[in-house]
């Protein structure tokens, strides 16, 4: 099992959500991970119902079984102030250079400097021990930018090694790098059963593939119960108004009769089922060109209440069943 | 997805509403949702699309919401509403691409094929990289220029860092505007981190460019000498040194040599975002805020509708995407629960041995909220539906209307008295499957009118379209079609049952 954990996804497949869960089905008995959020949208936070996260590892849950999950918001400029500190000890020179607005430069606009950054940072977390020599964190596990960028952030190293051709920040990209190439990273994509996320999915992964980054999962979020199967749908398709209406009548919802409430009912749950087919084949077809990626595959339901912090456990517990921690 | 052939198509310019109309259709469509609880104003987008003074609708929003279908659906209603309509779109899914019968999108508009009407729409991608090295191109002679194409440094930035795609799509949409060539530009934003980045980013690359920073580290002894300056110099030097340090002299060298070339060519970078920051102000532009009714979605749009009135740019108005709707609204899910549950336990209690009256579960029948609880069970010749008729019909689904067979069906005569047969039970069984589908839809229903909710309440005076969700995705301008006229329609078009 790798030690870092990456997961991407296209906007709006959860995967903020599948990352915390992910972090919490790993923090198995005594087990600790770090779970970092590098988009500076506070979703972990809320998420866990929390205050604001600041820029700081602190313990924000604790797993099923006792382990503990503990959280860190990375904030850019912090941490380039941080590296600052680590490298040269700069102390009032790192306010200086933030009037200068050399920070804000750096962590918005510098080639790919927060990126470095960011993933610098997160490597730093793998890579730390205590003085007992054990690992700091277990697990790290990164709610990373989006799929349509993930190939590009965790590549950024390589550019900026690239850029930069000696001096600490090369050593540093080099360094991070080798974590991120290494089978010490695993990057899992969160998809959900609709064309353009799992286009999104396909190119994703060819491109990580290309850049020879560690793909590990494809993990398909909120799919929604099957409630019609196949015969059920090929009955939809063939059964008389009528029947319909009379049973609906059977079960208490009024009369069977044309213009009777239970009639009523009839086209419009039929069209619901229709509407339902539609999507059936289409999440068929999807499912189809998700296999063909040669990934393993997991399935997380869609919660009928939404996403609240029962409901992350109950994915984390998922996880753990179908043994991705 | 496939469009409704029977959805008449708006004939251009046919719904060009006058003022008192348009209060009209937006009343109507209050009451229609009268049974709804929160009584957000209604977006009307054609009167928007169709105003003249409109020149710029900027579609902005959290990534995954529908953004670009929606900027794409919008040029293609105003276009064939008479005008001529540029759509600039960021990162479009191929798909997209391919729904306006563009293969590939490039960095010139290409018109659109298939256009109704009197209007033109042209669509074009934004590239990143050539809309800089044409700015680089178009302001520095050639020697200058080759120098800052060459420079490594540029050719990173240039690339698409973060800030750059935000900052070319503002300069892309300012040469567009002066171009004169559009009646409208419908911009769709940057898939950014954050939705409110694109705003940021100009400003900051600006200010940057132009900045401090810069002069400093191009020409360290420009600074020198000027009283009370003093002490930042001793702090200036030393940062000099410590860039250096950090980025590697000869990345520094890069960027002072890219600097120095930008720096003499440029009439100011900041003066340009300054411009195209003003634009964006001017009353010719509309941003419409895009989201699903998901809870970030949602959140990440009320921040940006609180963004927009802080930085004074005039908001349309908020395009919620991906609406479910039922026809069937007025039964609930517990009570849909509570049927499917009746029909089940029936077909257990049959299965059993004896044929079992009718399970009402008069908890939840009594919390419906059905005005006319006229449940009589004995209204319905239940069961008399034959099996033999059942199978009939099932072998030859297309024989005959609804109707037709209905009036069959009561004439024939119910031969099976005893136990109920296997197709009868796969009827209920449907039926029962049938009802747990409406229950989970009314469960999405209500959960996606309470995140709504949480926003009106937060943002009463902002506007809303609800565009009907879609089974599948857009594949041509039918489609597309077909979400303008969900989008004009303002609130997802139900059939209202009344049970």
């Amino acid at each position: 099992m790798s030690r870092l954990q990456v997961v991407s996804g296209k906007g709006g497949t959860g995967k903020t959500t599948v990352a915390a869960a992910l972090a919490l089905a790993l923090a198995t008995e005594g087990k600790r991970t770090l779970l970092v959020e590098v988009e500076g949208r506070q979703g972990i936070a809320q998420l866990f119902e929390t205050e604001t996260l600041p820029y700081e590892e602190r313990k924000i849950a604790v797993a099923p079984g006792g382990g503990e999950v503990y959280a860190l918001a990375i904030d850019p400029e912090l941490a380039l102030l941080d590296y600052l500190q680590m490298f040269y000890k700069l102390g009032s020179a790192g306010r200086a250079l933030k009037k200068l607005g050399a920070i804000d430069f750096a962590t918005t606009v510098a080639p790919g400097l927060r990126d470095v950054l960011l993933t610098g940072k997160a490597c730093e977390a793998v890579r730390r021990k205590e003085k007992s020599g054990r690992f700091a964190y277990d697990y790290v596990v990164m709610d990373a930018p989006p799929t349509g960028r993930i190939t590009r952030f965790l590549n950024v190293n390589d550019e900026v090694a690239g850029l930069a051709k000696i001096g600490p920040i090369h050593n540093q990209a080099q360094a991070v790098m080798r974590v991120l190439k290494s089978p010490e990273t695993a990057v899992h994509l969160v998809t959900l059963l609709e064309e353009m996320p799992v286009q999104e999915t396909a190119d994703g992964i060819a491109e990580l593939r290309a850049a020879r980054l560690p793909v590990g999962r494809i993990i398909v979020n909120m799919v929604r119960p099957e409630v019609l199967d196949e015969t059920d749908l090929d009955l939809v398709r063939a059964v008389p108004r009528t029947a319909v209406a009379q049973a609906l009548s059977a079960a208490g919802l009024g009369g069977a009769r044309r213009g009777g409430n239970a009639e009523k009912l009839v086209d419009p749950l039929l069209a619901q089922a229709e509407e339902y087919a539609e999507r059936y084949a289409l999440e068929h077809d999807q499912r189809a060109v998700l296999g063909e990626q040669g990934l393993p595959l997991h399935e997380l339901p869609l919660l009928a209440e939404g996403m609240d912090l029962a409901g992350l456990y109950e994915l984390a517990t998922e996880l753990r069943k179908q043994g991705m921690s | 997805m496939s469009p409704d052939p029977a959805r008449p198509q708006d004939p251009a310019r046919a719904s060009h509403g006058s003022p008192a109309q348009d209060t009209a259709r937006a009343s109507s469509a209050r009451d229609s949702r009268s049974h709804h609880i929160s009584h957000a104003r209604v977006l009307d987008v054609d009167p928007l699309i169709d105003d003249p003074e409109t020149r710029i609708v900027v579609c902005c929003g959290s990534g995954g919401v529908g953004k670009t279908t929606t900027a794409a659906a919008l040029g293609l209603r105003a276009a064939e509403r008479g005008r001529r309509v540029v759509v600039l779109t960021i990162d479009p899914a191929r798909r997209l691409a391919q729904s306006m019968g563009i293969d590939s999108l490039d960095n010139t508009p290409r018109r659109v094929k298939g256009v109704d009407g009197d209007g033109e729409l042209h669509a074009m991608m934004l590239d990143m990289k050539r809309t800089f090295d044409e700015i680089v191109e178009a302001h520095a002679d050639r020697e200058r220029a080759a120098a800052i194409l060459s420079n490594p440094f540029y050719q990173s930035l240039s690339a698409g860092f973060a800030g750059t795609q935000e900052y070319m799509a503002m300069e892309k949409l300012g040469q567009l505007r002066a171009q004169h060539d559009w009646d409208l530009i419908v911009v769709d934003t940057p898939p950014s981190r954050s939705a409110l980045d694109f705003l940021d980013a100009p400003k900051r690359l600006g200010s940057f460019l132009d900045g401090k920073l810069i002069r400093l580290l191009t020409a360290p002894a420009k600074l020198g000498g000027r009283a009370g300056m003093k002490f930042l110099n001793v702090g200036m030097s030393m940062m000099t040194g410590t860039i250096g340090k950090l980025l590697g002299g000869q990345l520094l060298k890069d960027v002072q040599t890219f600097v120095a070339a930008m720096d003499t060519t440029f009439g100011g970078f900041r003066t340009r975002a300054d411009a195209t920051y003003k634009l964006l102000q001017a009353p010719g532009t509309a941003f419409l805020v895009v989201a699903a009714p998901e809870r970030d979605a949602l959140r990440e749009a009320a921040y940006f509708v609180e963004r927009l009135a802080a930085e004074e740019m005039p908001l349309a108005g908020l395009v919620l995407n991906r609406v479910h709707g039922s026809g069937a609204a007025r039964l609930s899910a517990e009570r849909a629960l509570a049927a499917a549950e009746n029909l089940e336990e029936s077909r257990i209690v049959d299965q059993m041995g004896g044929k079992a009256g009718l399970r009402n579960s008069p908890d939840t029948y009594g919390s419906s909220e059905s005005p006319a609880s006229e449940t009589q069970a004995s209204e319905s010749p239940a069961s008399e539906s034959s099996a033999s008729e059942t199978t009939a019909r099932a072998a030859a689904p297309d024989e005959g209307s609804p109707a037709d067979t209905d009036q069959e069906r009561s004439a024939a005569t119910d031969d099976t008295d005893g136990q109920p047969s296997d197709d009868e039970r796969s009827v209920e069984q449907l039926t029962a499957g049938l009802l747990k589908l409406h229950a989970e839809r009314m469960r999405l229903l209500s959960r996606e009118q309470r995140t709504r909710d949480r926003f009106t309440a937060r943002h009463p005076e902002v506007a809303v379209a609800e565009v009907a969700a879609l089974p599948g995705d857009v594949h041509d301008l039918a489609g597309l079609r077909d979400i303008g006229s969900r989008l004009a329609a303002g609130r997802p078009e139900l059939p209202e049952t009344k049970v």
